[in-house]
């Protein structure tokens, strides 16, 4: 009993110096979750950044721990890997510009102009490729886009010459616009289904036509769900590596195989994986803080 | 109830405690040789190339040992090397190294020296696979010799015509598109040996050993090819699909795909082009961190014996280093012994040229040879 008591005394000292102390509340609060993303997050990414500036032993491909830019000079004097950057960056811009242009005449039906039991069916549509696997789906298109498979089988069936399309960047374009699709979807219907209906009858009232109206009212207010939903797109592109290993034909390396490739498959250079892995994380900075500027994160 | 629930914790800790010990016993620094064999201790882990370790002789090595086998495929000789290394080795007792990565474990204080003579069929084995270069050092053996077979040319018989005879095939802008190579940096060998033949002034005597000229121009020889490539195939079984889907009509290949689409009739034959052929010799190699030693040390034993040659060879179209399968070849498919030249004087053996890793010093005295590290580079800059 008197332990029971000496423990509530405690309870109500503690309880005491915190409220007396607000700021000690806060971290106390904010620890836990500040202290898990320095850990897991940053940590790893610190790793990274560390690692990129060191070199490896070639034969024994053991890691040397002495500071050089030697990896990043080797990226950027080869003409091949700013190739590949080069490769990653505008693919992925492709993909996002066309996940945005179906995206927004899809979403802007679901939200404004289907009837609630239309809207469940197609946001259906739309999550069920999500509940398959992303493995199965890749290697679905590889055997649709393959010589002998069923693309070119339907082309020849309607007496169409067939397109030579496997393996290749289009291959890859095709197959990545497919698979991000929904996440370019949901943010912008989020954000057409947002715009209150009085704006678009004063736009009408001032005499707004539909396409002035779409143009200088609901355009410019979904915005911020197309850039929101571009960070998806152009985020998972770039950091992508097995569609283009599965789809991808001889000239169609991303950032992602060269990082597998030294790091893992070839010669075990985690250095040199490590300092290429960080420009993606570059690319992604620019993109984000733009993105910020447009207003994109208040869609989110 | 609140006593009872922290007694119980604390037996649960001691347990725990007394449990980690035992568990956690271990070599520091690991075997570096292995000259006997003891108890086997019921498990095995082993990193191989697809299809290596086949039910069809691990399920009795299994019953006769007790030794569980969890096998693991690789898809390249790097990676077999990356795995053996990770979690800081000692998580996969053997591997089955090819002669591209081979000398990289054996420097790299990766794998223990084995005894041959606890392999009762080493003396059985052909002169040439019984101390290769890829695996012996200062007579020091790094594992046991396995199977071998050399990079062959398939091709599809209806789609290339006339059948080609020469390794030119594969850079001719004829099949454009049509062409599949493995994405494998001791694939710049393959390129030297064919300028070996088609251009002497360049002087390359070993494909493995080439000075900066000879691999500026094996280099250049395979950025002219990258057009003409579909793919860079990865696995075994990629090849085997682009050549099924007609993706791929003519390509460099193992044996084991040629038997693979031959099966699945798809009209494919392959052959040693006229400029001769790489080729690759696996060996079992034991990990200096090996958990389960002595269950290695019986695996090898087992895989050397003739029918488990005979079987793997037939199984893979690879071809046996033991001299005896080659009459349990010709018992499970005739005329096999003499198809893989599983009965071929020594001389023939002697002329297939044989994966290596490349190093600097290659014995012109004057260590001016492109190393391993510079290959790599240069190969990945190829496929970029």
């Amino acid at each position: 009993m008197a332990s029971t008591s000496a423990l509530l005394d405690n309870r109500r000292r503690l309880a005491a110096i915190v409220w007396r102390r607000p700021w000690l509340r806060t971290a106390a609060l904010l620890v836990p979750p500040v202290g898990w993303m320095l850990l897991l997050y940053v940590a790893a990414l610190a790793a990274l950044f560390v690692y990129a500036f060191w070199g490896i032993d070639v034969f024994t491909t053991k890691v040397v721990h002495t500071w050089n830019l030697d990896n990043f000079r080797e990226i950027f004097e080869s003409g091949a890997f700013r190739g590949v950057i080069w490769r990653t960056i505008w693919i992925a811009a492709a993909v996002t510009a066309t996940c945005a242009v179906i995206a927004f005449p899809f979403a802007y039906f679901m939200a404004r102009v289907a009837t609630p039991r239309v809207r469940m069916v197609l946001f259906i549509l739309v999550l069920l490729p999500l509940w398959s696997s992303y493995l199965v789906r890749v290697y679905a298109w590889k055997v649709i886009l393959a010589q002998d498979g069923v693309l070119n089988w339907s082309l020849e069936k309607i007496g169409l010459p067939a397109a030579n399309i496997g393996y290749s960047n289009t291959a890859m374009w095709l197959v990545f616009t497919y698979i991000w699709l929904p996440f370019m979807i949901l943010p912008v219907y989020a954000a057409l289904e947002r715009i209150p209906h009085s704006y678009i009858e004063a736009s009408r009232d001032l005499g707004g036509r539909g396409l002035t109206t779409l143009r200088r009212v609901i355009l410019p207010l979904a915005l911020p769900g197309v850039v929101a939903g571009s960070i998806f797109t152009f985020s998972l592109t770039l950091g992508d590596y097995i569609t283009p290993t599965l789809v991808g034909g001889a000239g169609s390396t991303f950032i992602g195989n060269v990082v597998y490739s030294t790091g893992l498959g070839s010669a075990g250079n985690l250095p040199f994986a490590a300092a290429f892995a960080s420009i993606p994380l570059v690319v992604m900075g620019i993109y984000l803080v733009l993105a910020k500027r447009s207003g994109a994160f208040e869609a989110l | 109830m609140r006593k009872v629930r922290v007694r119980h914790a604390f037996v649960a800790a001691v347990a725990v405690a007394l449990c980690v010990p035992t568990a956690g016993v271990g070599k520091a620094d690991g075997i570096s040789s292995i000259t006997k064999v003891g108890q086997t201790e019921g498990a095995l882990s082993m990193i191989g190339w697809e299809g290596y370790a086949q039910d069809q002789w691990v399920k009795p090595f299994v019953q006769k040992t007790g030794c569980k086998v969890n096998r693991k495929y690789a898809g390249s000789s790097d990676e077999m090397v990356t795995l053996m290394r990770s979690g800081g080795g000692g998580q996969y007792d053997l591997v089955s190294a090819s002669g591209d990565a081979s000398l990289r474990l054996i420097y790299g204080g990766d794998v223990a020296t084995v005894d041959p003579k606890l392999v009762p069929d080493y003396k059985n084995f052909f002169k040439t696979f019984q101390s290769p270069p890829n695996n012996t050092i200062d007579g020091q053996h790094y594992g046991i010799s396995l199977q071998w077979g050399p990079n062959t040319l398939l091709y599809n018989t209806k789609k290339v015509s006339p059948a080609p005879t020469s390794w030119g095939a594969i850079y001719d802008p004829k099949y454009k598109g049509k062409v599949t190579v493995p994405n494998n940096p001791i694939q710049i060998a393959d390129a030297a040996l064919y300028l070996s033949k088609t251009n002497k002034k360049l002087g390359i005597t070993d494909p493995y050993e080439l000075t900066k000229p000879q691999f500026d121009a094996a280099i250049a020889l395979l950025k002219k090819q990258r057009p003409l490539v579909k793919k860079y195939w990865g696995l075994a079984s990629d090849e085997i699909a682009l050549f099924k889907n007609g993706d791929a009509t003519i390509g460099a290949s193992w044996p084991y795909q040629t038997n693979t689409l031959q099966a699945a009739k798809v009209p494919v034959k392959d052959l040693i082009p006229k400029e001769g052929a790489t080729g690759w010799l696996d060996t079992w190699m034991v990990s200096k961190k090996a958990k389960h030693p002595n269950c290695a040390v019986e695996w090898i034993k087992w895989v050397s014996t003739p029918t488990v040659q005979a079987q793997q060879a037939l199984y893979f179209g690879e071809t046996p280093v033991n001299r005896l399968a080659c009459k349990t070849m010709d018992k499970l498919a005739k005329g096999s012994c003499a198809q893989y030249h599983a009965n071929a004087p020594e001389s023939y053996y002697r002329s297939i040229k044989f994966w290596k890793t490349p190093v600097a010093d290659c014995g012109n005295g004057r260590k001016d040879c492109m190393d391993y590290s510079k290959w790599v580079t240069a190969w990945t800059q190829v496929i970029s």
